[in-house]
């Protein structure tokens, strides 16, 4: 890797690393967002250092662009109610728990990466140290042309079957969001449509052959 | 030498293992659901530096996208599921969704 390649690595790995710290660790979920969205450009410097330009493009495009501003939609929506009030950390002994946990899984992690000493091998057309715009070839690893052919000839499938995950994921979000309970919330829906007051029933209730019918 | 797959490698141990922390401490349900995605993040990050380390195919990072995919439908319908808890209970402490409990 050349030398801007290891000054790129570094300054993002390094930012990524504390605004991980800091996403996690706010009290306030918008600040945490932004923090959030500070760690995602930081992943998509990292994924430049290993030629995934379009990638690194999709990153910025989803993740900073939807995913962060979908966060930001819902703690606005949700207003002051999205910061939990006292106490925004578990009991001392689940921390505990949870953090040893995680430290015996990335121990364990650690033990394996310690024998994993593969140096990057050179990318096809690509020569260290050269700027990317000057490499004709080195542009096809990681790039639209490379890509769209890896997507849509060796994993057209579930290509396919990824449009139909984010239909169902549209159309669930949709669903379980609208809200059906016809009891007046306290803040009131300003877009919900006005549910009309029902007509009023029988006393007695329908009866037939099987009995009381349900409503 | 910083520049070989296990630096990516631990870096994304370390990303994921930050995000687990945030998940398994936090009780507000935006964080753990930012922190889930810094863990799908981490392992996109190894996708990504595994099929560095072995560039010829695109594996790794057709994979990467498809966890992309994956990880902007489950934030849509997480935060989905968390306006519907809020209207329920007017909370996002995940502690207190406890309507299940007997």
């Amino acid at each position: 890797m050349s030398t801007s390649g290891q000054l790129l690595f570094t300054l993002s790995a390094f930012v990524a690393l504390v605004s991980a710290v800091v996403t996690i660790t706010q009290r306030t979920p918008l600040r945490a967002a932004m923090s959030l969205l500070v760690h995602i450009i930081a992943l998509a410097g990292l994924y430049l250092t290993l030629y995934a330009h379009l990638l690194s493009a999709m990153q910025l495009i989803v993740y900073a662009g939807a995913v962060v501003v979908l966060f930001v939609f819902v703690i606005m929506l949700i207003g002051p109610g999205s910061i939990t009030s006292k106490g925004h950390l578990r009991l001392p002994t689940a921390k505990a728990l949870g953090a040893a946990f995680v430290a015996t899984g990335m121990g364990v992690v650690a033990s394996q990466i310690g024998t994993v000493s593969i140096a990057f091998p050179s990318v096809r057309g690509c020569i260290e140290g050269q700027r990317m715009t000057q490499m004709g070839e080195c542009g096809q690893f990681g790039g639209v042309e490379a890509m769209s052919k890896a997507l849509y000839i060796d994993a057209a499938i579930p290509f396919e079957l990824a449009s139909v995950l984010l239909l169902v994921a549209i159309i669930g979000a949709i669903a379980v969001a609208r809200g059906r309970s016809e009891s007046a919330p306290a803040h009131p829906d300003p877009w919900a449509i006005p549910i009309q007051p029902r007509p009023a029933r029988e006393a007695e209730p329908i009866v037939s052959q099987q009995g009381v019918q349900p409503r | 030498m910083v520049s070989g797959l296990a630096s990516y490698l631990g870096l994304a141990a370390i990303l994921f293992g930050i995000g687990a922390v945030g998940f398994v401490t936090r009780r507000n349900l935006l964080l753990q659901l930012m922190s889930i995605e810094i863990m799908l993040n981490a392992t996109n990050l190894a996708f990504v530096a595994a099929n560095r380390a072995y560039p010829e195919d695109l594996g790794g990072q057709v994979f990467a996208f498809f966890v992309i995919a994956v990880a902007a439908a489950e934030a849509a319908v997480g935060l989905a599921i968390l306006i519907a808890l809020y209207r329920l209970i007017k909370t996002v402490d995940s502690d207190k969704a406890d309507q299940l409990r007997g």
